[in-house]
């Protein structure tokens, strides 16, 4: 228990400086910062269910979008808190449903699925936005200032982080790691796998979809194509594999290089990011499967030899 | 056998495509007894465990546990009632050690168990069948004795009322083999109630108080030890599995 204590007290220390980000960096600096803080969560929170259960989820972004979108539609007339739950309820209620319909898939069914899911949602969206409000764009009118964001992005890195930490001491945590190894023996133990699943995508959705909303101000303007863009699930995914999807801190290693190079390669060739995209993607799964956090370990792991007699 | 029945087995039965691969089979096992399932390779004794564990849909016929109609459960809600089971290729958790192989059938089965409270009983567990030491151990690092051990000890930490072994002591050396048996027969002396697919003559002649032989899908004798395999049908099979 020692050892979690001093965890806990790291983790307290690195979000009490954090905290002071907003009166030393500039205008730029706190955009990058929040860019760090938006991927840290989608891609913990991707983690929390991907990490353990090996199931590999491309609908990041349809939950994300659904987020933002609860905010550009009731941004305006509801209080922010208010909102901000319906968003949650919203991004869950979806998680659950698709949760049911579809962790009975296995391997690349479910990748599919999830992708379809996510294009699904953004043609839905269009179509009711050209069809019955009869706007394809919206303006997001909420009074929240970057900084804000930025602490609430803040806020909800820690509550992930700790969700995170808190699940894999639960017996959920147990049960989803016996799942990620052999299904089938997890049955014969005793666990409901179908039901550890659908509550852990649904959590970890919930906290894509918070982050979503909490981002959508960002935009002064948002249509479907920007808060569904596919391109988000990727990126997610990218990171959280480069880091080490099998660590809680292991997405984070990913998440601060990828989003530095990401805003750099976006910056200089607009018009390629996708090809650059998917050459980095090739180049991480090839060269460091396990991640950062793979290769922390193997290096340790000589290291100690190295040092024994 | 005296009482009542602890599984009771009706009529179960089971196709793959046009293939009856367990044809209206019926048996019982008592409380605290164990029972042998017999039958030359193919015959349909793994298709039994798999309808009785709920790893597999049954066609027709009936399940009960303690009186109790269990088939058509899904596989969690079988464990949970009491009913844990093996697997004839070995199925270690590989990326969990020895002892969280156990803390997740303690903390999932029939006893739920788990934190603090279950460490005691987890090196128990380990104890027991002979893994003391080895909690920290990846499966991979385990003989495949040890593997064996290590999947009877998961399936105990079940809290179980009936052990399903799928020919646990296939594949180990004299030595091993005697061991294995004095494990099997520690159980039935503090009560446990198995149900054995087994082909290694030693154990089955030792272990089991009655069995039932299978072919081809059905039943075709069951009994004493001595009296099944005297059957003439039983004889029969066998031989003719050999000469194919
Ligand atoms: N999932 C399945 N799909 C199709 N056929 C199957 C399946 N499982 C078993 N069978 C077939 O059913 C028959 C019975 O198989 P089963 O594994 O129950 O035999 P067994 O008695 O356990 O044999 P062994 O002694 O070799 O383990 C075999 O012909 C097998 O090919
Ligand atoms: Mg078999």
């Amino acid at each position: 228990m020692r050892r979690g204590a001093v965890i806990v007290a790291i983790a307290a220390l690195a979000l009490g400086l954090l905290a002071f980000v907003p009166w030393i960096a500039d205008g730029y600096q706190l955009s990058l910062a929040i860019g760090i803080l938006n991927y840290a969560v989608l891609a913990t929170a991707w983690t929390l269910f991907s990490g353990p259960t090996r199931y590999v989820s491309l609908a990041t972004v349809a939950f994300f979008g659904i987020g933002a979108y609860t905010v550009a539609v009731l941004g305006e007339v509801l209080a922010w808190p208010v909102v901000l739950l319906i968003a949650l309820g919203t991004g869950s209620v979806v998680a659950l449903v698709v949760g049911f319909a579809t962790l009975r898939l296995s391997g690349v069914y479910f990748v599919i699925f999830t992708f379809g899911l996510a294009e699904l949602i953004r043609q839905v969206v269009t179509w009711f936005e050209v069809n019955v409000t009869r706007t394809l764009g919206r303006y997001v009118f909420v009074d929240i200032s970057q900084e804000q964001i930025y602490w609430q992005l803040l806020g909800l890195t820690a509550l992930v982080f700790g969700a995170g930490y808190a699940i894999r001491r639960s017996r959920l945590g147990l049960a989803l790691r016996v799942i990620g190894d052999d299904e089938v023996v997890a049955r014969h133990l005793g666990i409901g796998t179908t039901a550890a699943k659908v509550a852990l995508f649904t959590f970890s959705a919930g906290f894509m979809t918070l982050c979503g909303a909490i981002m959508a101000p960002r935009w002064t303007y948002i249509d479907p194509a920007i808060a569904f863009n596919p391109v988000v699930s990727f990126q997610v995914l990218i990171m959280a594999l480069l880091g080490g999807a099998h660590r809680l801190y292991g997405p984070l290693l990913g998440v601060i290089p990828l989003t530095l190079l990401f805003e750099f390669l976006l910056a200089r060739f607009p018009n390629h990011f996708s090809i650059l995209i998917g050459l980095a993607f090739m180049a991480i799964v090839y060269a460091i499967p396990r991640g950062i956090t793979g290769l922390v370990e193997q290096a340790s792991a000589r290291l100690r030899r190295g040092a024994a007699p | 056998m005296s009482g009542a029945a602890l599984l009771q087995v009706d009529g179960l039965t089971r196709r793959f495509g046009g293939l009856v691969a367990v044809d209206g089979v019926s048996f019982a096992v008592g409380e605290g007894e164990i029972l042998g399932l017999l039958g030359p390779n193919g015959s349909g004794k793994t298709t039994v465990l798999n309808l009785i564990s709920g790893a597999l849909r049954h066609d027709a016929g009936q399940v009960a546990l303690a009186g109790e109609a269990i088939h058509g459960l899904p596989p969690h809600r079988v464990a949970r009632r009491g009913i844990a089971r093996t697997f004839q290729l070995v199925r270690p958790l590989g990326s969990l050690t020895c002892r969280e192989n156990v803390a997740a059938a303690l903390a999932f089965g029939r006893r739920r168990v788990f934190g603090t409270g279950a460490a005691a009983e987890i090196e128990a567990l380990l104890d027991r069948v002979g893994l003391g030491g080895r909690g920290d151990a990846l499966p991979e690092a385990l003989t495949y004795i040890d593997q064996k051990r290590l999947e009877l000890a998961r399936a105990l930490a079940l809290g179980p009322r009936l052990l399903l072994l799928d020919e646990w002591l296939a594949g180990l050396n004299p030595t091993e083999l005697r061991q294995g048996i004095e494990l099997v027969a520690a159980l039935r002396a503090q009560g446990m109630a198995i149900l054995m697919v087994e082909h290694v003559m030693d154990a089955i002649r030792s272990l089991c108080d009655r069995c039932v032989v299978m072919n081809a899908g059905r039943v075709i004798a069951q009994g004493t030890v001595e009296a099944a395999l005297a059957d003439p049908e039983v004889v029969r099979a066998y031989l003719g599995d050999d000469d194919a």
